[in-house]
């Protein structure tokens, strides 16, 4: 069992508000996965601002950030921890600084890069994490949050979601997958690279093998996605234009969708989004078996 | 239960646990209890066994009104799964949409859902009547052996697979039928149920309107599936 949720703004004026809305959604999802908690935020100008880019990393060497300043003198390259994750930001296009962290800390484990994107995931309760996280502050218009209950592997940070790949693409996931090794072989022959055993991740790796490889959209990539994996799941994947949820063909994971002039929201149940502004007036849905729901900015 | 007179409690479910209201409810001081705030919580007024009436105000989470019987449960708001799981009688009668399995092996009692059903709705259902006025997922009344269906609104696919006995009454487009479940006559006795179903879920108008009766299909099983 997992908890996830996240919101897409379509009204620029709530974007001040991304983090309190967030911040109350985990009380929601907290009781279905206590044990790890991870989140991405997308357009917040403080944690990133404009020109800048973000990689987040799992087991940082400690100075990180002189070894990344040498490398990049002039990118006012800095660094914060937020629980197990250190989050690097400097003012260069992620590709370089992906490219100049993984140089220069191969033993730390990338678990995301965005240009207009952050992710932050750690062991914890999630309640104490979203204060980790500043969630309460963050801004930006759309946000995702995941709360783990270890089921597959161990209760570590590199097995907390969300899982990423690219730039600014991130899956959060409830259920599990059966046939992921399978699909990880695959990759793996066409050159794709991976940082965890984990079966999530095989999924984030896909749709972006799909997206870059093959020129799909993201909507197309989810629909390859469901008819090639097998498992049971629940997932909601972003990237830094769109918002999408797919379900197993069984959909028995539970999950709830609100669609409202101003945002649209998904969580795996009612009690995290029963308080967004204006949710009476929201059309509210279970989405479909095996249905992909993509939203775009 | 002695015969109580009429009286109501309040419970407020931000100051006292679940528990306390279950507990409350099971061996019951008053004829009705209104519930506040319960906030999606779990497991709200589940195994009621007296003619008690409780209404609660705002949208509960998993299994509300499990086991229900005898009693009256009214949820001014959602529920979540499985709600009025494996009801034996009495009503529970949800304001809002309900989540996926509500009714679940009901066997008797009748729930009524004024917004959406979500998926696997009346799944194995065993005697009991479900009434929804708005739309009901895919995967509904799967293997239901008794008990009756009543959709108003449309329903999603693999509808009434492998069903017994139950009887489905749809008036909306269905997305598809399940195995060995097939569109039926409707002959009198079934216009009859479905009025009495229609009229018990507070549909009187629309009960009495001929036209608005005569759209409803029945569904029911091919009997190819089972022998007895």
């Amino acid at each position: 069992m997992c908890g996830i949720a996240g919101i897409h703004l379509r009204d620029e004026s709530l974007v001040p508000q991304l983090g309190s809305l967030m911040h109350a959604m985990v009380e929601g999802i907290e009781v279905r996965g206590p044990d790890s908690a991870g989140v991405a935020i997308y357009g917040d100008r403080e944690r990133l601002p404009e020109d800048y880019s973000s990689v987040s990393v799992l087991n940082a060497p400690e100075n990180l950030k002189e070894l990344v300043s040498e490398k990049l003198p002039d990118a006012d390259v800095t660094t914060e921890d937020f629980a197990d994750t250190t989050f690097v930001r400097a003012k260069v296009k992620s590709v370089e600084l992906s490219k100049v962290v993984a140089e220069v800390a191969p033993e730390a484990i990338s678990i995301g890069t965005g240009d207009d994107s952050v992710v932050y995931k750690g062991v914890g309760n999630p309640l104490d994490l979203r204060e980790t996280y500043r969630l309460a502050d963050a801004t930006g218009w759309q946000g995702v949050i995941h709360t783990r209950l270890a089921t597959e592997s161990a209760v570590d940070a590199e097995g907390a979601h969300p899982y990423t790949a690219g730039t600014g693409l991130s899956i959060v996931h409830n259920g599990s997958f059966a046939n992921h090794a399978t699909i990880r072989r695959e990759l793996q022959d066409e050159g794709v690279e991976f940082n965890s055993e984990n079966d999530t991740e095989v999924a984030a790796r896909y749709i972006a093998y799909r997206m870059k490889e093959k020129g799909e959209d993201l909507h197309t990539a989810i629909e390859a996605l469901s008819e090639t994996f097998d498992g049971f799941y629940t997932l909601l994947v972003t990237t830094e234009d769109s918002f999408a949820v797919v379900r197993d063909e069984y959909a028995c994971k539970p999950v709830i969708i609100a669609e409202h002039p101003q945002w649209v929201a998904m969580a795996s149940e009612f009690q995290a989004i029963a308080h967004l502004p204006g949710i009476e007036d929201a059309k509210i849905f279970e989405p479909g078996p095996k249905k992909v729901y993509t939203w775009k900015r | 239960m002695e015969t109580l007179t009429q009286t109501t409690v309040e419970f407020d479910l931000a100051e006292k646990p679940v528990r306390e209201l279950n507990q409350e409810l099971h061996n019951p001081t008053a004829t009705n209890y209104k519930v506040l705030n319960p906030r999606g919580e779990h497991s709200v007024a589940v195994g009621i066994n007296d003619p008690i009436e409780v209404e609660i105000e705002g949208d509960v989470g998993y299994y509300c009104a499990g086991m229900h019987q005898h009693g009256t449960v009214t949820v001014n708001g959602m529920a979540g799964p499985g709600v009025a799981e494996n009801m034996m009688s009495g009503t529970v009668h949800i304001k809002g949409h309900a989540s996926q399995s509500a009714g679940a092996t009901a066997h008797g009692g009748l729930l009524i859902i004024e917004g959406n059903a979500s998926t696997r709705c009346g799944i194995s259902l065993k005697g009991g009547d479900i009434v929804v006025k708005g739309n009901m997922g895919s995967k509904s009344a799967f293997m239901a052996q008794a008990g009756r269906i009543v959709v108003c609104g449309d329903a999603g696919e693999d509808i009434g697979d492998s069903i017994f006995e139950a009887r489905l009454y749809i008036r909306g487009e269905v997305a598809s039928l399940g195995a060995d479940c097939v569109r039926k006559e409707m002959r009198e006795e079934h216009r009859e149920e479905l009025v009495q179903l229609l009229k018990d879920a507070g549909m009187e108008e629309e009960a009495n309107d001929e036209a608005y009766v005569d759209s409803f299909t029945r569904y029911g099983s091919a009997r190819t599936l089972y022998n007895f």
